[in-house]
This record gives structure tokens, C-alpha cells and sequence, in this order.
């Protein structure tokens, strides 16, 4: 079809070395990003939420799983890529009722999300790592 | 190849379940955080009383509505070939049809 054709010979720029990105851009990508990353990590929520139920000693080696530095590590990863999306996301369902729309005001709620990201990333290193 | 998106239903439903999300997982914290579960039993019946059993079932159902709308808008904008963005979205409709029931069977069997 005509149309899909002309809009697949668009030039393209991806150099992502290249592109500046401003903070809005940045939290909307992490946004998207750990969103996908948390869809990953349901099969493992659905198991640990199983077998911690079976019994006691699963419970007990469930809680074990812990001790090990990649298991913290991952879990880390996973709890900061929820607190992000629940960050950011709060800044959009604040832009659907038009609180903060306008550039000045988003890009100052953007680093908003961006300093809870940081306080969250040292909480959870000082709590789990 | 062209299915309808949704529109304004869809956009509800992604805000509804991430304000659910958002409120049953502040509760789930504090929960947590002011009275954990250190073993077995103290968890079991936790994921056993009726009132945090059906929250946490609707929760994985508010979940899987949300990452069904959020996936789709990310395949939607990555995967230009019709029969591929077809196949791509079966598949993930199947994994999280399959991660919700399976979900859903741990929490009903809980206790039994």
C-alpha cells in the first residue's frame, strides 16, 4: 500500500550516542522500560508467591533464596523499576486531571521523579545490598 | 491488517488499574513494614484472611489489564509488520491469560 510504503522510506535517526534527551524524555523511557522489565518478573513473583504458600519449609527456603547477593540484586532491580513506574506514573494521572502540563511545570516534575528515583535506588541499597 | 485500539475505554481501564495498583500496594507496604509476616504461619493466614485474599486476587487482575494495555501500546509502536504484530500479540495475550488464572489458582487455594 502506497501509504505504508512512504511511511517506511522516512529517514531514520537512532544514534542514540547522539540524540539529546531531555528529562521528560528520559523518565518517559525508564517509564516504558521497567514496565516491560516488571512484566518479566511476574512468572517469578507467581512461583515465590506459590511456594512460599506450600509449607513451612518451602517458606523457610523461599526466605533463604535471600541471602544469596544476585537474588538481592535482582530483586533490587525489580523494586526500583516499580517505585520509577509508580513515580512516573503518578506524574501522568496527574497530567490526564491537566495538573502540571505545561513544559516548566512537567520538566520540574520530571526531576521530582527523578530525585524520588535516587532516594529509592540508596533505600534500597542501604536496606538489601 | 487495522483492529480497533480502544480509545477512551481503554485509556479508563489503564487509569483505573493503576490507581488500584498504586492504592493496594501504598496498604501492602505498610502492611508489610508495620506488621511482617516473619514465618509460615503468620503468611499463610495473611494470604489466607478473605479481605487481603480478594484485594490481591483483584490486584494481579488490575496487573494484567494494565501490562495487556502498556505491552500492547510498546508492540504497537515497535512491530510494523501486521502478521508478525499479530503473532507477537497472541503470544502475549496467552502469557498473561496464563500468568492471571495461574495467579489466580494460588490465591483460591490458598488454606485448602
Amino acid at each position: 500500500m502506497m501509504k505504508t510504503d512512504m511511511r517506511r522510506d522516512r529517514p531514520k535517526h537512532l544514534n542514540l550516542l547522539k540524540i539529546h534527551l531531555p528529562v521528560t524524555g528520559v523518565v518517559s523511557i525508564i517509564h516504558r522500560i521497567t514496565g516491560v522489565l516488571m512484566i518479566l518478573c511476574i512468572p517469578f513473583c507467581a512461583f515465590l508467591l506459590q511456594y512460599s504458600l506450600q509449607n513451612e519449609s518451602a517458606f523457610n527456603a523461599t526466605l533463604d533464596l535471600f541471602n544469596d547477593l544476585s537474588v538481592r540484586l535482582f530483586f533490587g532491580l525489580a523494586l526500583w523499576s516499580v517505585a520509577h513506574h509508580f513515580l512516573a506514573g503518578i506524574r501522568y494521572l496527574l497530567f490526564d486531571v491537566d495538573i502540571g502540563v505545561a513544559k516548566t511545570s512537567a520538566r520540574r516534575a520530571a526531576w521530582i521523579v527523578v530525585s524520588g528515583d535516587v532516594v529509592v535506588l540508596a533505600t534500597i541499597f542501604w536496606w538489601l545490598i | 491488517m487495522r483492529g480497533r485500539s480502544g480509545g477512551v475505554r481503554t485509556w479508563v481501564i489503564q487509569r483505573l488499574s493503576a490507581v488500584y495498583i498504586a492504592v493496594f500496594m501504598v496498604m501492602f507496604l505498610f502492611q508489610l513494614t508495620t506488621q511482617p509476616p516473619i514465618d509460615f504461619q503468620s503468611w499463610h493466614s495473611m494470604m489466607a484472611s478473605p479481605l487481603v485474599n480478594i484485594a490481591f486476587i483483584c490486584f494481579w487482575i488490575a496487573v494484567i489489564s494494565h501490562a495487556w494495555i502498556g505491552m500492547r501500546d510498546v508492540i504497537m509502536d515497535y512491530v510494523h509488520d501486521d502478521g508478525l504484530r499479530f503473532i507477537v500479540l497472541s503470544l502475549l495475550g496467552l502469557f498473561l491469560v496464563f500468568m492471571l488464572v495461574w495467579l489466580v489458582k494460588i490465591l483460591i487455594t490458598v488454606g485448602f
